[in-house]
């Protein structure tokens, strides 16, 4: 997909001016948040899950080559067929390679963010194949040629009224007196859309929301039962997965499968989880007759070693989404890639490069609300410092914030010029505040008066004011703690 | 211009309650312990609001600490360490920890400056044969000051009294790198007339995330509007937290949008010292 995270600014700007964004993102934060912490209230051993479940991602890092080449020997025993790809135009050659062998004209899709990653659909369209959207989000936003505004809520930016509208444009065999007012209306339309579309395609492409190595079969998980059309119906399975999504048993899948819904939905589980076993084989009464594991990556095995590493074990929940200030703020959109929120910010730059992301890591508030919901403790916070820290390191920051650093690291840390600058300027900025007590325009302050006013300081700083203090104050009678704030006990003896 | 409030060269008046005999280790006979505390006033609290640093000073005396402020203080490195400048977060951090060696205890009155020196202080020094082992032992005694009242000395009950009704907010650093939660609500339970109302969204961020709200103006803004709303649904006349940054951009914003909720750091309100005028307000 092509990327406008370079704009980060302006997309934030424009989200914010957006009335139906605005309204769509306040009804996310006042619905996940609180379904996930019922969800995760109601279990006791959630807390012990989480760490179940990391634990298990954390095993699969330190063997990735194990466990991926365990896969792709189970799928072969299988009578599938694992494709390792190193980056998006290996993957879309590959699949459409797939495609052209089997002579595939119509193709549907369940939810896949590789498949974003890849932008695929746009490939397939160029080469005269016809891919269909089956998730109903994904549906709506492929009828509007947008990318998807969150991970698991693809179309969450959009208002009822807007979809019916793209409904109507896009449906324009149907009658356009019909209702649409419902979402009942809305999917039922889709559904009728959607359903010679199933019957029709060629191949099903899929992701995985897990890769099982003993097994060499995917687990999909779904709320509409779409996947289970998208994979069972058409002659050819392609599942695009990234090379992280490995687990080792049938076993540590339901582990993470217990966090997944939780986390991302509040739900216990989601209303389908597929798995899906391979190839039909010889007895079976449905299935497809090939079974594709198109194995991407992408620039993931460059973040095993070094601090993006626990970034791998992301299960793609949207949680972090869900509760970030920033992303409630402007949308996933603003973000400008796949991906969005805390996980996209520090997943983007590894992705895409930092010079076009160099603004994703910059733009939270570390507020650590993230970490917190993540139910595979990524220490996001931290890794988006890390990325702030490359970016000093490459000098990639304003001139002038590297400067004004350190002409302040150099003032501060020298306290006896520091307090000498500070106590004048400070009584200064108190004496000019007047009676309304802030400033609503301040110079070198405009970021920060542009929303706020500024409070004006007291008038004298907090060490003018203890140096009088001190001079009255009654020593302690059992120790003394002088004014330059060494202590000496006065029995001498420190603990 | 403030003086600085009298009641801070008075002795411990006993007017809070103190639980334990103290923290572990330091007891002598008799009496409660004397912890040596060296109060970081923080430079927010040093230039913007010293009332905080008296409310800080007053609070730990009442808890049985001799308090002294070390002058060799200024920033504890924390805008340096977020924009990925350590080497300048460093060489400010090795004076603050080099001034505050001497004590058995470092107390800042801001959950976020406390978190700077107990969370990430050895991850700025990791790996400095010599500066590390020193970051981990400051670390080690570092605290936030309404945490270190409640857990370390033990306080239940504060003297002051304040007729009006108030709603607290969880800076982030606080809330979720020390778990500074139940602490100030438990203390602000106390003060005589004051009635607590929790908002939906006490935990949420306030758009502040120091130089992020003069980077990003606008999303912190609309950051900023959720906890303000928030904060006006609950009918409170007061907003209280522990941290001057998150204060005066919530009290900033409340000013600019007209609305006559005042703000207040909770040390000012827990010390009794609230006669000076709350945060931006006349």
């Amino acid at each position: 997909m092509e990327s406008s995270a370079g704009r980060f600014e302006t997309n934030a700007r424009a989200a914010l001016a957006t009335p139906t964004l605005q309204a769509a993102l306040a009804k996310l934060a006042d619905g996940f948040p609180a379904r996930r912490l019922e969800a995760a209230e109601r279990l006791p051993e959630f807390e012990e899950l989480r760490d179940a479940a990391c634990a298990i991602k954390e095993h699969v890092l330190d063997h990735l080559d194990v466990y991926l080449e365990t896969f792709e020997r189970r799928v072969a025993a299988n009578g599938g067929e694992v494709h390792w790809c190193r980056d998006a135009e290996e993957a879309r050659r590959t699949i459409l390679d797939i495609c052209r062998r089997v002579d595939a004209r119509t193709v549907t899709k369940s939810k896949t963010m590789i498949g974003e990653e890849i932008a695929i659909n746009d490939y397939l369209e160029r080469h005269g194949i016809r891919p269909v959207e089956t998730d109903l989000g994904e549906y709506i936003i492929q009828l509007r040629r947008e990318p998807p505004s969150h991970i698991i809520a693809p179309a969450i930016h959009l208002s009822l009224a807007q979809v019916a509208e793209t409904f109507r444009g896009s449906h324009a065999d149907l009658p356009p007196e019909r209702k649409l007012n419902e979402p009942d209306a809305l999917l039922a339309e889709a559904r009728a859309k959607l359903r010679p579309d199933f019957l029709a395609a060629d191949v099903g492409i899929t992701g995985a929301n897990m890769l099982i190595a003993e097994t060499g079969g995917n687990v999909l998980v779904t709320n509409e039962g779409n996947a289970d059309l998208t994979h069972t119906l058409p002659r050819v399975h392609i599942v695009i997965a990234s090379i992280e999504k490995i687990v080792p048993t049938l076993e540590d899948a339901t582990v993470i499968l217990r966090v997944l819904a939780r986390s991302a939905t509040g739900q216990d589980i989601t209303v389908y989880t597929s798995f899906c076993s391979g190839p039909r084989r010889p007895g079976d009464l449905d299935g497809p007759d090939e079974y594709h594991v198109i194995l991407l990556d992408n620039g993931r095995a460059r973040l095993l070693e070094g601090e993006f590493r626990d970034m791998l074990r992301c299960i793609r929940c949207g949680a972090c989404l869900n509760h970030c200030p920033v992303y409630r703020a402007v949308g996933g959109h603003a973000y400008g890639w796949v991906y969005s929120g805390p996980m996209g910010a520090v997943l983007i730059p590894a992705l895409i490069g930092m010079h076009e992301a160099r603004h994703l890591p910059n733009a939270s508030t570390l507020c650590g609300r993230c970490e917190s919901v993540c139910p595979m403790r990524i220490p996001l916070p931290r890794m988006l410092r890390a990325w702030r820290e490359q970016l000093h390191r490459e000098r990639r920051g304003s001139f002038l914030a590297r400067l004004g650093f350190s002409a302040w690291a150099s003032v501060a840390s020298r306290p006896g010029l520091y307090h000498a600058i500070m106590a004048p300027l400070i009584r200064a900025l108190g004496n000019l505040a007047g009676a309304g007590r802030s400033f609503r325009r301040l110079p070198f302050l405009g970021g920060w008066t542009a929303a706020r006013d500024f409070p004006a300081p007291e008038g004298e700083t907090f060490m003018t004011l203890w140096a009088e203090a001190e001079r009255k104050r009654k020593p302690y009678a059992d120790l003394r703690v002088s004014c330059e704030g060494t202590p000496t006990d006065v029995k001498g003896a420190r603990p | 211009m403030p003086a600085p409030p009298s009641s801070v060269s008075a002795r411990p008046d006993r007017g809070a309650s103190i639980d334990a005999r103290g923290p572990p280790g330091s007891s002598t006979r008799g009496s409660p312990a004397r912890a040596r505390v060296g109060l970081f006033v923080t430079c927010l609290v040093d230039l913007m609001r010293p009332t905080v640093g008296f409310a800080a000073v007053k609070l730990l005396e009442e808890a049985g600490c001799a308090v002294a402020v070390p002058r060799a203080q200024t920033c504890c490195g924390q805008p340096a360490w977020n924009s990925g400048d350590s080497g300048n977060a460093r060489k400010v951090a090795r004076g603050l920890i080099a001034a505050f060696e001497p004590f058995d205890y470092v107390v800042a009155p801001s959950g976020s400056c406390a978190g700077m020196i107990r969370i990430h202080y050895p991850e700025l020094f990791a790996g400095d044969a010599e500066w590390e082992p020193r970051a981990r032992a400051l670390a080690a005694k570092t605290h936030e000051l309404i945490s270190f009242l409640a857990d370390v000395r033990g306080m239940t009950r504060v003297a002051a009294r304040l007729p009006s009704s108030a709603t607290y907010h969880d800076s982030c650093s606080g809330l979720r790198e020390l778990g500074v939660k139940r602490q100030p609500r438990a203390l602000l339970a106390t003060v005589a007339g004051l009635e607590l109302r929790e908002g939906k969204e006490a935990e949420t961020c306030c758009g502040f995330g120091g130089l992020f709200c003069v980077k990003y103006p606008d999303i912190s803004a609309a950051i900023t509007d959720v906890k303000t709303d928030d904060i006006a649904a609950t009918g409170a006349n007061l907003v209280l937290a522990g941290d001057m940054g998150c204060l005066m951009n919530i009290a900033g914003r409340l000013k600019r949008r007209g609305s006559g909720i005042a703000a207040r750091h909770v040390a000012e309100v827990l010390a009794g010292m609230t006669d000076v005028p709350p945060i931006a307000g006349d």
